[in-house]
């Protein structure tokens, strides 16, 4: 069985159909990319496979176990980047990957050295002990991915990993992303609407518009299948869904992003 | 450079800690609340400053209503304990019950931070994560209480200083603390927002407070009032902090129920809590 797989999946927001019938099936070790403009159903997919929110109708398992029947091992199973920005401000690095290792039962004896490994992994052995809250964007990111780690999860959701990062920051956070999948063999499952992004780190994306998926395979696939080799991702999308990839997005979402931006600046 | 994903070899690090499920579920769970508190109290340890703001409220309530009120001696006090004796228990409940109940602002306020996401995909359960919630309540109770005592010594309030009758304000703190923040938990989860809950805040609070026996006693109420201050948990934590903070004071329900009722409140708060908890995210 893969690591990841959805069978209809489906949910819906009173008459909103956020997601509808979602077939996705990710083999291990894969970075996976959900591609789309704001509204497009990305998070709400995010947020079913990591049993943030109960699926409507369909099934989703990950990393073998079904998210509805079997949450608390799901939940072992997987590390979670959301969109907003989730590390604590009030706390150092240090105290931050402390609690989280507490919470997810890494054992008292390897604490210490998996803290310290993380922190290495992501260059930030420097600041461990500095208040997070003066850390910058990229800093911050890069911390939520050590604690993401931390636990060794088997797959890493990471929900618009780079939105409000300069293209510095930016780079650095690919390099440690596809750092997780050749060192450690992790799967990642990320949504993003930087086509860039996606045609960088993705094996595999599927491009989501309304809730369906639109298109599905290697970024050169979708590239070669509208008969243009040099087409851009953002061309690829334009011609599946039949609109720019800037549409859409309602207030919640924008606010959302505004305020990731905000603190990442 | 893409790594060929499908054929990367999963390392034994990676399946190994990750699925093996705790073997003692109760320590498990224990260290879980544990680390919920813990955060809290590294907080406050950063920035002490807001201990300090969270004092003033009780200063007013002692040092100016209580003085006053104990001068014009209006309000006949159980077991004709002095109205400063009779306020200060009082007054620690009620500062405790405004920490708790403002608790969800915070909550609200780390929903939209993504740190409820994060701990919502945590493999703690839900009902780990409300006590834990619960307990850092009780932490930042605990920090109001020596800001109370300090200040009733100084203001010559006759404190019961036998280590057990500290213990046990100590607990009625705690469990006042877990059950007005879940309660506050609860709220913030079906509110979700921090605009509609500051206007909820405001209205629960007062009548929390008045309806309680924390500045006069329930001899004087009249029996409508009675009857809502005999089902409000504020007033069996007063009942049990009178009868073990100052000398000479005593319990009218019995130590035995006042406890019990705070237990039983704070987990059936709990216990809905951690049912709504995952609203927030929704």
């Amino acid at each position: 069985m893969n690591i990841l797989e959805t069978q209809a999946l489906t949910r819906h927001f009173g008459a909103l159909v956020a997601v509808d019938k979602l077939y996705l099936s990710v083999p291990a070790g894969e970075v996976f990319g959900l591609l789309g403009p704001n509204g497009a159903g990305k998070t709400t997919v995010i947020k079913m496979l990591t049993t943030l929110l109960p699926p409507t109708s369909g099934r989703a398992w990950v990393a073998g176990f079904d998210v509805e029947r079997h949450p608390a091992r799901v939940r072992a199973s997987i590390g979670y980047v959301p969109q907003l920005v989730s590390v604590d401000g009030s706390l150092t690095a240090y105290e931050n990957l402390l609690i989280f290792a507490k919470l997810y039962g890494v054992p008292r004896s390897e604490r210490r050295a998996r803290i310290a490994a993380s922190l290495e992994f992501v260059g930030l052995e420097e600041s461990a002990h500095r208040m997070v809250r003066g850390y910058s964007g990229g800093m911050m990111r890069r911390l939520e991915i050590a604690l993401a780690m931390l636990h060794r999860p088997r797959v890493l959701f990471l929900d618009e990993p780079t939105v409000g990062l300069d293209p510095v920051a930016r780079q650095v956070v690919w390099q440690r992303v596809q750092s997780l999948v050749q060192e450690f063999g992790m799967t990642i499952f990320l949504t993003t609407h930087f086509m860039e992004e996606a045609d960088h780190l993705c094996h595999r994306v599927a491009i989501m518009n309304l809730g369906r998926v639109a298109a599905l395979g290697r970024p050169e696939e979708l590239k070669a299948s509208i008969g243009k080799a040099d087409a851009t991702l953002d061309e690829v999308f334009a011609h599946y869904t039949g609109h720019e990839l800037d549409s859409g997005g309602n207030f919640r979402e924008i606010s959302r992003t505004r305020r990731s931006i905000a603190r990442l600046g | 450079m893409k790594s060929q994903g499908l054929d990367a070899a999963s390392p034994a690090w990676a399946e190994a800690a990750a699925l093996s499920p705790e073997p003692n579920r109760a320590a498990a769970f224990v260290r879980q609340c544990l680390a919920l508190a813990e955060m809290e109290l590294r907080k406050l340890r950063h920035d002490p400053t807001e201990l300090a703001t969270r004092a003033i409220q009780p200063v007013l309530w002692l040092a100016i209503f209580g003085e006053v009120f104990a001068r014009i001696r209006a309000i006949p006090t159980t077991g004709h304990l002095p109205y400063l004796d009779f306020l200060a228990p009082g007054v620690l409940a009620q500062s405790v019950l405004f920490i708790g109940i403002f608790y969800g602002i915070a909550v609200i306020w780390e929903r939209d931070l993504g740190v409820v996401h994060k701990l919502l995909v945590s493999p703690a359960p839900r009902i780990a994560l409300v006590l834990g919630k619960a307990l850092s309540g009780g932490v930042r109770g605990l920090s109001q209480g020596v800001a109370v005592y300090l200040l009733s010594w100084f203001l010559g309030v006759g404190i019961n200083w036998h280590p057990l009758a500290l213990a046990g304000v100590a607990l009625a703190t705690l469990l006042g603390a877990a059950t007005f923040s879940t309660f506050s938990l609860i709220i913030a989860c079906i509110v979700r927002t921090r605009e509609r809950f500051m206007g909820i805040g405001q209205v629960l609070t007062m009548p929390l407070f008045f309806a309680s026996n924390a500045v006069y006693p329930i001899a004087i109420m009249p029996n409508w009032l009675k009857v809502a201050a005999h089902l409000n948990p504020l007033t069996y934590e007063v009942d049990a902090m009178r009868a073990l903070m100052v000398r000479g004071g005593s319990s009218i329900f019995g130590l035995g129920l006042d406890f019990t009722v705070l237990l039983a409140a704070t987990l059936a708060m709990a216990a809905l809590a951690s049912r709504l908890y995952a609203n927030l995210v929704r």
